[in-house]
């Protein structure tokens, strides 16, 4: 079992009406009326202070992700962390985790073969290369790619990257949308062929089909947790062995939202603003930002017009509280026991080899997620490092040489 | 001619793009022939095409992709050169010639382009309420970032015209209505190649080109291209005639069908 945090860096401090008061946390949040720069430079080292934190803890990998004005959680470049924490980790077994890149909007998309590989060399080979195809918000809206060209882009993409990655050959790329006269990267990655692949996805099917097609680590990032995952989760399940591949849990990427402390009440009164926050400002996404038409592709839509209907929630967040988010699983929250108990439930139910947590939550403050960490890496995490070993699974999404389990460490203050 | 073509037109379907394409046509009425140049949600056969094709036969293609054609056939074309070309195709493959040509909104742009690029190919222009040009102080709606459910009220100063009531009422079978709106936003998708972020590719640079009589038609109070755009479509192109049709928004055409109808017809047989 291989267990990362995962850390949005959302803006802390949003007004408590927020969601009343604006039309959506993504795109269109003013910069200029909710927002202080100082107090951003704040975040981003806090970001980076938690992350490595957890690092030394006993984590096995931190991982960041893009995105664009928005107070959700902005890291424009995930790169730029990524470069930080793999310096900042030399030394210690630990993986940088980039979930990462989004494909189609960097451009040319040899820039993220290159900044990958500068990772993978600053780090000794310690990167997990994650290939985004970005959300609705980030490409169509902030980035401007017309919505039905975006998976076209996206392969385009990955097909040149992975060639610029492995070719021994300097060559000429004719692309749809890319051209290049010389493609020959430099620096090239330590792992070879290739650092290992995670293909984030929301449950499309498309998506699913391109992750196992290329044997892939899947990474289904939900904030709903594990009940609400299982039906997305077995249909995942079910195309890899359609698809003839081995049921190795590995292949598997879940994202959970995860609050420890030392009683279940305790972890109520910590942490229930925090992950109100979460679900009531940083997911106040207008929908017509999260479904522009051309975004699911015909098979896609038609699937979801016969199935759910356009645009309808399945869950109205604003009028949850802490206690619904935790008794739905989105949130598993509680003491060392109760989460423990909880998490190991999941990972087997789901299948799950490659957990992510997300331990950084809203507005948790810098010294709540810190004790979030500690309690989390000493008291959880490792009852849940042997869940798989019985079974005798390779991690062929992990760096080669990290793939040992981590020794247990004392938490660095 | 009085001919009813409650039926409905017919489709008809074209191998073009060398064999990469099957473009879908509609076709009806009798008389010279005419083309129609349709809106970003795709073809629907309302009002006012019936009453263009009292008087001529309405060509009707539908970008490809949308309403009958392969879902996919979309993904044959790059750009909007790519879709002029195949329009091109088309009109080879349909024969015709010195035609009269329409299109409204997006279709307005397509038909804009296609008179740009083929001055000679057409006789005729009337472009209703077309995008295709950018004020930045003053800019086209993103119709695709707006609610399905606000869409009447963006596109529609009048939704009590009985041509507007009759384009908005829903299929009755659940099936049918899936599908309708699957297509329906899968129109605004394939459309959305050549619009997204905006729909302005350049035509300002060719608009000169157009060499035809040109009918501008313009709903006074349209929220998704604002009047004001007439103006910049009128100093283009050459002798174009503006109509501005009070209580109208941006599909003039069914919103005050009663009189639009009856000035194209007066401008295309004039």
């Amino acid at each position: 079992m291989k267990i990362s945090m995962f850390h949005l860096m959302p803006y802390r401090d949003l007004p408590p009406d927020f969601e009343q008061r604006y039309h959506s946390v993504w795109v269109d949040p003013p910069w200029w009326e909710l927002a202080d720069a100082e107090r951003v430079g704040q975040y981003y080292n806090w970001t980076l202070d938690e992350l490595v934190y957890a690092a030394r803890a006993g984590l096995d990998g931190m991982c960041t992700n893009e995105h664009h004005q928005n107070a959700y959680g902005f890291m424009p470049s995930p790169n730029l962390m990524g470069a930080a924490l793999a310096k900042a980790t030399n030394g210690l077994d630990v993986a940088i985790v980039q979930m990462g890149s989004t494909l189609p909007t960097t451009n040319p998309p040899i820039r993220v073969a290159e900044e990958y590989a500068m990772l993978d060399c600053i780090s000794g080979g310690r990167l997990v290369a994650g290939m985004p195809l970005g959300t609705p918000m980030d490409v169509n809206y902030c980035y401007g790619i017309p919505p039905i060209e975006q998976r076209e882009r996206y392969r385009e993409a990955h097909d040149l990257i992975l060639k610029a990655w492995t070719s021994k050959e300097i060559f000429a790329w004719n692309g749809r949308y890319w051209q290049l006269p010389m493609v020959n990267p430099w620096p090239r990655p330590i792992q070879q062929p290739h650092p290992p692949v995670w293909v984030p996805g929301s449950g499309s099917i498309t998506t699913w089909d391109f992750a196992i097609d290329h044997d892939y680590c899947y990474c289904f990032l939900s904030y709903f947790g594990g009940q609400w995952a299982q039906g997305v989760v077995d249909g995942y399940w079910a195309r890899v062995q359609e698809k003839g591949k081995d049921l190795n849990p590995y292949r598997l990427g879940f994202l959970q939202l995860v609050a420890v402390s030392e009683t279940d009440a305790r972890a109520e009164e910590e942490y229930a603003p925090h992950v109100e926050y979460f679900y009531h400002k940083c997911l106040h996404v207008a929908r017509e930002f999260a479904f522009p038409p051309g975004h699911h592709d015909w098979e896609s839509l038609l699937h979801m017009a016969r199935t759910r209907g356009f645009g309808a929630l399945t869950m109205n967040l604003r009028e949850m509280g802490y206690r619904d988010f935790v008794k739905q699983g989105c949130v598993i929250a509680g003491s060392p026991a109760t989460v423990r108990d909880q998490l190991r439930e999941v990972i087997k139910r789901l299948r799950v080899g490659n957990l992510m947590v997300l331990l950084h939550i809203g507005s948790m403050p810098h010294q709540l997620t810190l004790k979030n960490i500690d309690l989390f890496a000493r008291e959880v995490l490792p009852h849940l490092r042997d869940i798989w070993d019985d079974e005798g699974w390779e991690n062929h999404w992990w760096p080669q040489r990290l793939r040992a389990p981590r020794q247990p460490q004392p938490a660095a203050q | 001619m009085t001919e009813s073509v409650a039926a409905g037109p017919r489709g008809l379907f074209l191998e073009v793009w060398q064999g990469r394409l099957r473009a879908s046509v509609k076709v009806a009425g009798q008389g010279p022939p005419l083309l129609y140049c349709h809106a970003a949600a795709g073809l629907r056969w309302d009002d006012f095409l019936d009453g263009l094709a009292r008087h001529f036969t309405v060509y009707a293609p539908e970008l490809p992709g949308t309403g009958d054609s392969d879902p996919h056939d979309i993904y044959q074309l790059d750009s909007l050169w790519d879709l002029v070309l195949v329009l091109g195709d088309v009109l080879d493959a349909l024969k015709l010639q010195g035609v009269p040509l329409v299109g409204h909104s997006f279709g307005g742009m397509v038909a804009a382009e296609l008179a740009a690029h083929w001055p000679e190919r057409f006789s005729k222009l009337v472009l209703i309420a077309p995008v295709g040009l950018w004020r930045e102080e003053r800019p086209v709606t993103n119709w695709m970032a707006v609610p399905i459910e606000q869409m009447p009220s963006l596109m529609f100063r009048d939704l009590s015209a009985p041509a507007v009531q009759k384009l908005l009422a829903l299929p009755q079978d659940q099936e049918e209505l899936v599908l309708a709106q699957a297509k329906l936003v899968w129109a605004l998708g394939c459309s959305g190649k050549f619009v997204w972020p905006i729909p302005d590719r350049g035509l300002h640079k060719r608009l000169h080109r157009v060499r035809v009589p040109t009918l501008l038609v313009w709903g006074r109070d349209d929220a998704v291209v604002p009047v004001e755009y007439a103006q910049d479509f009128a100093a283009y192109i050459q002798g174009a005639r503006t109509l501005v049709v009070e209580g109208a928004g941006h599909v003039p055409q069914l919103e005050r069908l009663d009189q639009v109808l009856p000035a194209v017809l007066e401008f295309l047989r004039g």
